[in-house]
């Protein structure tokens, strides 16, 4: 899709007014002062229900400028309705110029995924994020939890990890795996497989992340330790598979299970849908 | 003996009544102007009829009765210790260490083993928990307590056996001080004949012991002094308020 | 023969401390000193402002007037090098506070449910504070946890088992693990026999009797039954309408009461 559709009219540059936009940015640049702390933003309304990155919507349109180019990804692809829908509505109510190739992005927003190719230094990272608190699992009031993070009372969160291993014989949690950021703060990473967080560490890339319902706000700033949790004898690991993708033939990506037909037909192939077309498209 | 003119406790004027607020305030008075001392190795046994507030006298030497009025002394080396003003922490202590008390009744956590409340002396002493066991069984064979009652508690034991259990614990620590309050009441001939021998060594051995036996015999062959307590020093329990006196 | 040493090091203090709901309710002009080591009981019947003494003391709440010191050189007992000698425990910061709730001291509750996380294992359960405290060995997370259902004479098979699978006296023994397994100077229980079966009170007795004998702990019991003083506290304080009425041996305030109310209490004690 290309910005085809004019810019819609009366609208500020990238729908939110720049009031709002002056406020947000100024919570993410106290979250990249402190990295991984959650910062309390004001949320506005978008048109657009919670659940659906309304939070990364909000962060996006503060940090978009008019030059930038914008990617939207879901869950690795730049083809699904949610992803499709938010690269139509920057396209409209900001007229950017949009891609799917992670290497031209000067924004991307994501859900669930980090792009396979190494970000650059410049790019931001706009994570889309349901539930912030890592420590709400284990303790419901957010008076609390605010205070365990202000005195590092970091305790439960290996009790989950124990009882992860208690009961499975590893670390089951596969995905929204906790982590230390910059030796400081436990951090929700949103989403995304485990399989990203080494990712996320000494990234080069700004890595932004907003959470739309319960309108908070938290940043990795580049080149910031990124530990996941784990046991000195049940050290982190990320997933791995038995095949290479089905398409592109990569064996240090991550892959989606896609059934092929009824009768149990059934191939593993990247998630990232621009890297593996990148690389398609090569050895073609 | 040297330590015959050293006595390692003594009792002056020593006063004791009590206050009954339930009953309108109404104050008994159970001893007045009681002294004593009492010798190293020495074997001190208290008389007179019942009532006449001889356990009462153990148990302000134990810390369980407080004192209305004259003074408890222990003597040591570096100088004397008044127990009448002791502060309640001090006498962990110097129950663990220095005062043990037999009392007629065996008083411990239901359901614990009878080896284990012997053993407990010792183990409060920081004793290992093997040589501990290893004592406190050879006290309890000592004292013919049959084999198969060692690991029972001794909630269900007769009255007889439960006061050897009470024995074995009061005379394992071999505390300095020993306060014997009936510890042969419920036995029978063979063990009251280990129960003065268990008294006598621990008069070998230095302590200072102070008892009331109500049998003749045994009084006989362990005592080195009777102090008669009489309506003189030691009052029947009695009002003074007579017309405070319960129905 | 040579006097013994009687003085014991003070660990924690009350001096003065006050927080009052109303006339009466709650705690007033409190004086505390506990040693080193030392069974302390507060007796009382509810609503005698014990409990909101235990969490005056406990750093809970936080008093109307009054200081709580905790002497932390006592606690790490003769060396004491390095370390702050007394902690006014109101005056430190709530960091500091929590930090040592959490690692020095210890909290068991009436309620075994209001201690431990029923979500998860027996293990992770005793675990949590070794993990709080940085433990990142899960072996030896697991090991403790074994070794400590064993101390509190539960089977150590059962370490995977959700608490609530437990019967209340197993629960009970779960919370006591789960607060002694960091070896804590100072243990605050609040009525720990209280919601079990008179059965089941006796085992728990003798076990917290040893724990507190072979770990060196200090403690601070509230309790109403008198039996359960009797036989857990080296000494005791009454406790009536926010006051401390008598205070004194254990045995000296059950068996010679001097205050109107004290000889009231005792005496209302039914003995099978």
């Amino acid at each position: 899709m290309t910005a085809s559709e004019p810019t819609a009219s009366g609208y500020n540059f990238a729908y939110l007014d720049e009031q709002t936009k002056r406020m947000i940015r100024r919570g993410l640049l106290k979250a990249v002062a402190i990295p991984g702390y959650q910062v309390p933003f004001g949320g506005r309304e978008m048109p657009m229900p919670y659940g659906w990155g309304t939070g990364g919507m909000q962060l996006t349109a503060s940090v978009l400028g008019q030059d930038d180019v914008l990617k939207v990804i879901d869950q690795g692809a730049d083809d699904t309705t949610n992803a499709v829908s938010i690269r139509a509505f920057f396209e409209r109510v900001a007229g950017v110029t949009t891609t799917t190739a992670t290497g031209e992005a000067d924004v991307i927003q994501t859900r669930h995924r980090i792009p396979e190719q190494p970000l650059r230094q410049g790019q931001i990272l706009v994570f889309q994020v349901p539930i912030p608190e890592p420590l709400r699992f284990i303790e419901p009031s957010e008076e609390e939890t605010r205070l365990m993070h202000a005195l590092e009372e970091y305790g439960v969160m290996h009790v989950k990890l124990y009882e992860d291993i208690a009961r499975h014989g590893h670390i089951a949690t596969t995905y929204a795996y906790p982590v230390k950021v910059d030796g400081r703060y436990v951090t929700d990473p949103s989403p995304i497989p485990k399989f990203d967080n080494p990712k996320l560490h000494m990234s080069e890339a700004l890595m932004l992340f907003g959470a739309g319902r319960e309108k908070r706000l938290y940043a990795i700033p580049p080149y910031t330790r990124v530990e996941s949790l784990d046991f000195e004898d049940h050290p982190f690991e990320v997933q791995e598979w038995d095949a290479p993708c089905a398409l592109c033939g990569a064996r240090d990506t991550f892959l989606d299970e896609v059934i092929t037909d009824d009768r149990g037909g059934r191939m593993f192939v990247c998630s990232d849908t621009d890297y593996c077309q990148s690389r398609t498209e090569e050895v073609a | 003996m040297t330590s015959l003119t050293h006595p390692f406790l003594s009792v002056d004027a020593l006063h004791k009544a009590f206050v009954l607020h339930g009953q309108g305030g109404m104050t008994l008075e159970v001893m007045r102007d009681l002294s004593l001392t009492l010798s190293p190795g020495e074997c001190l046994v208290l008389a007179g009829p019942s009532g006449i507030g001889k356990s009462t006298l153990l148990k302000m030497l134990h810390g369980s009765y407080r004192v209305t009025g004259g003074t408890l002394r222990l003597h040591f080396e570096e100088g004397d210790l008044s127990l009448e003003t002791l502060p309640a922490h001090a006498w962990h202590n110097l129950r663990r260490d220095v005062i043990g008390y037999v009392s007629q009744f065996l008083r411990v956590v239901p359901r614990v083993p009878a080896v284990e409340v012997v053993m407990e002396p010792l183990l409060a002493r920081g004793a290992g928990e093997a040589e501990a066991r290893v004592r406190a069984e050879s006290m309890l064979a000592r004292l013919n307590l049959p084999e198969r009652l060692w690991h029972l508690a001794p909630g269900t034991f007769s009255g007889g056996e439960q006061q050897r259990v009470n024995i074995a614990r009061g005379f394992i620590a071999e505390h300095p001080l020993l306060l014997l309050d009936e510890p042969t009441a419920s036995l029978d001939a063979a063990n009251r004949e280990v129960v003065v021998e268990l008294i006598q060594e621990a008069k070998a051995r230095g302590a200072a012991l102070l008892g009331i036996f109500h049998d003749e015999d045994v009084r006989e062959r362990v005592a080195d002094r009777l102090l008669p307590l009489t309506p003189y020093m030691g009052m029947p329990s009695t009002p003074i308020h007579e017309e405070e006196k319960p129905s | 023969m040579r006097r013994p040493d009687l003085e014991r090091a003070t660990l924690l203090e009350a001096r003065g401390v006050t927080r009052l709901y109303g006339p009466g309710k709650g705690c007033e002009a409190i004086d505390i000193r506990l040693h080193r080591g030392e069974v302390l009981g507060i007796v009382g019947e509810s609503g005698s402002g014990k409990s909101t003494l235990l969490r005056l003391l406990a750093g809970m709440v936080r008093p109307d007037a009054g200081q709580v010191i905790y002497h932390s050189s006592a606690a790490q007992g003769c060396d004491g090098s390095g370390h702050e000698g007394e902690l006014d425990l109101y005056a430190i910061g709530e960091a500091r506070r929590r930090a040592l709730l959490r690692m020095e001291w210890g909290l068991v509750h009436q309620n075994p449910r209001d201690g431990l996380r029923l979500g998860v294992s027996a293990g992770a359960n005793i675990g949590e504070r070794l993990m709080a405290l940085g433990e990142r060995h899960y072996g030896q997370l697991r090991a403790a946890g074994q070794d400590w259902m064993g101390r509190v004479e539960l089977d150590p098979g059962r370490i995977d088992d959700a608490p609530r699978t437990f019967s209340g006296g197993m629960q009970q023994r779960l919370q006591i693990a789960r607060t002694l397994v960091t070896r804590p100077n100072l243990v605050f229980m609040d009525e720990p026999t209280g919601g079990l079966d008179v059965s089941v009170q006796a085992r728990l007795l003798d076990m917290l009797r040893t724990l507190v004998r072979e770990l060196g702990l200090s403690v601070i019991l509230v309790t109403h039954d008198l039996a359960v003083a009797r036989l857990l506290a080296h000494r005791l304080m009454v406790m009536r309408r926010g006051q401390v009425v008598e205070a004194g041996l254990t045995d000296q305030i059950l068996d010679d009461p001097q205050h109107a109310y004290t000889q009231l209490l005792v005496s209302s004690v039914l003995t099978p």
